[in-house]
């Protein structure tokens, strides 16, 4: 059989696509975004007509989902782990109206921060939400879960997510692909009740939800994915979970390893196999790829009875990526020699590309800002994040998707004047909609600026959702038109642009600047189409 | 066999590129390979690194393990030089020596180029001038990757089948070219070594 060379996302899309995939949902997110674009450029998702169309955001992603499985056909949502926060709402309930077909939520989250505002653990909302996780550690993994998620999906009415993260997301290795699943025909759910969770019915769904976790529990005992390698030194127990099973492998390559090793890549935690370890080993250690979170639940709050080691007690460090050398200094092995990064050696940290619309943007709108003073910008979450870093120092906020424009609002509430929003085109049709009305509807005086590049930059270039409907939302939330202005971000427009600043600055209510300019990755595209 | 390799460079220069033509040849044999690769955020024009790890055993970890990297190919300088913690005293450093200049403290050429040649086995090349002179500014990175051709323990034939693979769409001048580079590479790394 063909051997596939594939990212860890996108062996899980072909994993998916290979196990009965009726529909992919998702919204763009670092490490999570090549799950569904390679969905989308799929030959076979094509002729099958997979739906492979991006969403407004994660929640009516996970929504159109959960609306697919209803029908009783086989769904993948996609997001990052801070996606998951804002799809929590449908997550969390999808646990308690269950699935009728299968839905997988892959989720890819960011130890370390590469591309992410925190380092948040899925493994969490799982337990939060009492439906089970797999945790691939490793390419091929990636690619055979969808089948046993989708199965699991079905068998026990509950949606499974697939953890993955930055590493395994975007590191490629050889897989081989194995049978080929029909999708499912409609077929609406048994019960007709299923998915009203008006409380009489949604009490005994959670009902049946906490009963169900025991049965959950016996398949991770029974899953392959779960496995518990034995060793001759009981004086340490090691329970590696998804890719901190790696880092263990990798510093036993000379040697096999001495001590017993639990590998966990299935949750809710298999009860016997790490009672096994817990009785027959003097310690345990605790290699989990992000948040302690295994860690968390084995300690207990007192942790007072069992003698662990991991991330909680320093064994290793408390944040960050896990990589071969923390495993080695945890495990007391000899370090390798290492050569220092000599001491010339300089930051580069990422910028805006020469060229850039959102240069021009940020240009215009730091002159006009001048007079007042540093503090009246609230960023958002894309290219233009960059606009925070030299030589611009433009903006004073970044935390979630939209929040540029809800934090402008209640600065302006507070006083604060200029209350300034920078938000991208693509963020707003993700999350910058609605507080733009709640700015209309308490007169909030703020400026909000749509910087409009007509792609979801940061992501690769993705479609967005809003372009060509900018300006219609704006007034159709109720803007008033005449302080929606359009302008061309460019160092021949720099004196109109920043009149017009000055002008949206100076009236009292909502005002819309869209700096409209395509990002230079696509403008040569968009010529030559003219 | 076991090659455990990591490519550095400014995002955009196309260390991607490097890891698809070794990728390809690596997987057309029986060896297994693990290529990590960075993308979102960091891909603006900031320091971008790839590790590649290519074995005839089972490869455990994506991240090449800091002390145990064969060798640093490197498309720029300074980059070269960011990753030594991952080298292997006897590992081999092979980088272009024009410098992409994006910040505003970029370090002088000349302590650069001391820190590069004062590792034992070093190669630096001129990637850029090289590309210039067979008329494709744009294969340097070919042209690093021919430097290391001679290190990196694949049959030669093989990276030029996976350059006519990956680059065949493009056209058969693009194809050309990009072979041309890779042969001036190596012949470069080739005379280095017998000095």
């Amino acid at each position: 059989m063909d051997k596939l060379l594939l990212l860890g996302d996108e062996a899980l899309a072909q994993g998916a696509l290979d196990a009965g995939l009726s529909g992919a949902y998702g919204y763009p997110g670092t490490p999570s975004t090549e799950i569904f674009e390679y969905v989308q450029h799929s030959k076979e998702a094509a002729q099958r007509n997979v739906h492979r169309t991006w969403s407004a955001n994660e929640k009516t992603a996970m929504e159109e989902a959960l609306g697919m499985s209803y029908s009783g056909k086989r769904t993948l949502v996609t997001m990052k782990h801070v996606g998951l926060n804002v799809a929590a709402d449908p997550f969390v309930n999808s646990g308690i109206t269950g699935t009728n077909g299968g839905l997988v939520v892959a989720v890819a989250d960011d130890p370390s921060m590469h591309s992410s505002q925190n380092e948040q653990d899925s493994r969490h909302y799982g337990k939060f939400a009492l439906v089970p996780v797999f945790e691939p550690s490793n390419q091929q993994e990636a690619y055979n879960m969808p089948f046993d998620a989708f199965a699991l999906s079905e068998k026990y009415k509950t949606p499974v997510v697939i953890r993955l993260v930055t590493r395994l997301s975007h590191s490629r290795a050889g897989i081989f692909r194995t049978n080929q699943l029909k999708e499912n025909e409609i077929k609406l759910p048994e019960n007709p009740n299923q998915f009203v969770l008006l409380p009489a019915f949604a009490r005994e769904n959670y009902n049946n939800l906490i009963e169900k976790q025991k049965i959950l529990e016996k398949e991770s005992e029974n899953s392959k994915y779960n496995e518990y390698y034995d060793g001759k030194d009981k004086s340490l127990g090691i329970l590696a979970c998804g890719l901190g099973y790696n880092y263990v492998k990798e510093n036993h390559v000379e040697a096999e390893c001495e001590y017993p090793i639990l590998k966990i890549c299935q949750y809710p935690l298999p009860r016997k196999m790490i009672t096994k370890m817990i009785d027959e080993c003097d310690e345990v250690l605790i290699v989990e790829d992000g948040m302690p979170v295994v860690e968390e639940w084995l300690r207990g709050y007192l942790d007072n009875s069992l003698n662990i080691k991991g991330r909680m007690d320093g064994t290793l460090p408390r944040v960050g990526e896990l990589n071969p050398a923390k495993l080695r200094t945890a495990l007391g092995l000899e370090p390798y020699p290492i050569k220092e990064v000599p001491v010339i050696v300089k930051g580069r940290p990422p910028q805006l590309c020469k060229g850039c619309p959102h240069r021009d943007s940020y240009a215009a709108l730091n002159e006009a800002m001048k007079q007042y003073g540093p503090g009246h910008v609230f960023g958002d979450i894309g290219c233009y994040t960059l606009g925070f870093l030299a030589p611009f120092h433009a903006i004073n906020s970044c935390v979630d998707m939209g929040a540029s424009i809800s934090m402008a609002v209640g600065a302006a509430d507070a006083g604060l004047f200029p209350a300034i929003a920078v938000i991208g085109d693509s963020t707003f049709g993700h999350s910058g909609m609605t507080p733009l009305l709640d700015a209309v509807n308490s007169k909030a005086n703020i400026v909000a600026f749509i910087l409009d590049n007509g792609t979801v930059a940061m992501t690769g270039m993705q479609i967005s959702a809003v372009t060509g409907k900018i300006e219609e939302i704006c007034t159709g939330v109720g803007v008033e038109k005449e302080h929606i202005r359009v302008i061309n971000p460019l160092k021949t427009h720099h004196e109109e642009n920043m009149k017009i600043i000055q002008e949206e600055i100076d009236y009292n209510g909502v005002s819309v600047i869209i700096p409209r300019r395509p990002c230079i990755h696509i403008a040569a595209k968009l010529r030559k189409q003219k | 066999m076991k090659k455990d390799i990591i490519l550095a460079g400014v995002g955009g220069q196309g260390i991607l590129s490097i890891a698809t033509i070794i990728g390809y040849a690596v997987v057309q044999s029986d060896l297994n390979l693990k290529q990590a690769e960075v993308h979102g955020m960091s891909q603006r024009g900031g320091a971008v690194e790839s590790h590649l790890r290519i074995s005839d055993k089972e490869i455990h970890s994506d991240l090449v393990p800091h002390g145990r990297s064969d060798m640093i190919i490197s498309l720029e300088p300074m980059e070269s030089l960011r990753y030594f913690p991952y080298l292997k005293h006897n590992g081999w450093l092979i980088t272009n020596i024009t410098p992409f200049v994006n910040i505003p403290n970029y370090p002088e050429m000349e302590h650069l180029l001391k820190e590069i040649r004062g590792h034992k086995n070093s190669i630096a090349i001129d990637g850029d001038a090289i590309a210039k002179e067979i008329g494709s500014p744009r294969s340097m990175n070919m042209v690093i990757l021919g430097a290391a051709a001679p290190f990196l323990e694949i049959p030669f034939e093989m990276l030029e089948n996976s350059i006519r693979t990956v680059f065949g769409r493009k056209g058969e001048d693009i194809v050309k070219k990009n072979l041309d580079a890779l042969s001036r590479g190596r012949d470069f790394a080739e005379k280095h070594i017998q000095k």
